[in-house]
């Protein structure tokens, strides 16, 4: 097992999410990725998509509407210009999210649009299942 | 000599005014903890954000390819000052000592031969600021229909300073606002935005300078994130401006509420004072024309 990693999610408004745990995904601008303990310094553009915070029970998922990620020695800090968590979201936001999601996919023509709306999807619906629990 | 009526009905209008203004007070410092409570969660952010900007402006310190939100456009002509103040008044000196730092720096610009615009953001310093110059003003914000104040207000200032940037409508920014450092205290700061300004803190000498990948590369992330770095401070300024301004309004009303108390008790003193005069007379009246009778 990997060290922990400290991560702090920050939107202008507020502090979201503070904590060790054992990784977490980012959505890069180039793709996304993974930190897990000892990273090396890193910084990163962040496209609108979902951080997923792994410890040792659960995976927990926000939303961010781009920012940025710093990795450094002393963890991980996410500058988003908004983060939402599950709870944040009505159903029906949520419901409407997925749909959008569904159309983009159907129109995406390129593998890397396909790829990313498929992703932004998958996401959606994430947060859709940790909102029913 | 005011008749007893006359007290009588000054004593009832000043002790209204106390009621108001005691009302005022605590409806202040209920609004003063939720603005403090916002100013501080917006902290981290904003402190994460000076972090980043520090070690990306470390890497171009002494380069002349830096991009020009950081190293200015190499012109020092028009100043832009963007000056936040509150909306409303009955706040003591607040607006006026923002209005008048605001003002003090742009007599010295123009005197040096600069070209000074203003915008003002908050209806109080537009007044104030709009005697003395109304040919600068470029644009008046007001934030009056807001009631609780989000990032989105502030990224839409925040983009109309860089739409004027990109369009060289000046060289410089500047923004004016009240620091909160307590109820009593809040301190008139100016802040350069464009191009940005890197504080050396004291406490952050020995940190190392970390050497970062960065993905894609520096210059875009440099691209993206000086916009942001805008808007953030823009926010923390408008927060910092709403914690302060209530404190302002709290700790003038309780003044406002002392004096009424004072006054209530000089005009109630001269009240009794006149009516146990009267008392005598009228006793004086009565025993002399008893004596007449003798």
């Amino acid at each position: 097992m990997s060290e922990a990693i400290k991560v702090e999610i920050v939107s202008p408004e507020h502090l979201v999410f503070s904590g060790a745990v054992k990784s977490v995904s980012v959505p890069g601008v180039e793709g996304y990725f993974t930190v897990m303990g000892t990273h090396a310094p890193l910084m990163s553009i962040l496209k609108p998509g979902f951080v997923s915070v792994e410890d040792e029970k659960e995976t927990t998922s926000f939303y961010v509407g781009g920012g940025f990620a710093d990795v450094s020695d002393s963890g991980v800090t996410i500058l988003a210009e908004e983060a939402k968590s599950a709870s944040d979201f009505d159903p029906s936001q949520i419901k409407g999210a997925i749909k959008q999601a569904e159309e983009q996919l159907a129109g995406a023509e390129s593998p890397e649009a396909k790829n990313s709306a498929q992703a932004l999807l998958d996401g959606w619906k994430n947060l859709a299942l940790e909102a029913k629990n | 000599m005011p008749s007893l009526k006359d007290l009588q009905n000054r004593i009832t209008s000043v002790k209204s005014t106390q009621k108001i203004t005691k009302a005022m007070q605590m409806v202040a410092s209920a609004k003063l903890r939720k603005a403090q409570e916002k100013a501080e969660s917006s902290r981290p952010y904003a402190e994460r954000m000076r972090h980043v900007l520090k070690s990306l402006a470390q890497s171009y310190a002494g380069r002349d390819d830096a991009p020009v939100l950081l190293g200015g456009n190499g012109k020092d002509k028009v100043h832009l000052l963007v000056v936040a103040t509150a909306d409303r008044g009955l706040c003591g000196g607040f607006n006026s000592s923002i209005a008048r730092f605001a003002r003090d720096h742009a007599n010295k610009l123009l005197a040096s031969g600069k070209t000074v615009k203003i915008i003002t953001i908050g209806r109080k310093g537009n007044d104030i600021l709009r005697r003395l110059f109304k040919e600068n003003i470029v644009e008046a914000i007001s934030l009056r229909e807001v009631k609780n104040i989000h990032y989105s207000h502030a990224a839409e200032i925040g983009d109309k300073i860089l739409a004027m940037f990109e369009s060289e409508e000046f060289d410089v920014a500047t923004l004016f606002y009240s620091k909160f450092k307590s109820i009593i205290a809040q301190i008139p700061t100016a802040h350069q935005l464009i191009p940005a300004q890197v504080e050396a803190d004291e406490s952050d000498k020995d940190e190392q300078v970390v050497n970062y990948d960065y993905e894609p590369n520096e210059e875009d992330i440099l691209k993206e994130f000086l916009p942001r770095n805008i808007n953030v401070q823009v926010f923390s300024a408008l927060l910092e401006n709403g914690a302060g301004e209530m404190g302002a309004k709290m700790s003038a009303m309780d003044n406002a509420s002392r004096n009424a108390g004072d006054m209530i008790d000089r005009l109630t003193l001269s009240f009794n004072r006149q009516r146990q005069a009267q008392i005598t007379k009228e006793l004086i009246e009565i025993i002399s024309g008893a004596e007449a009778l003798k």
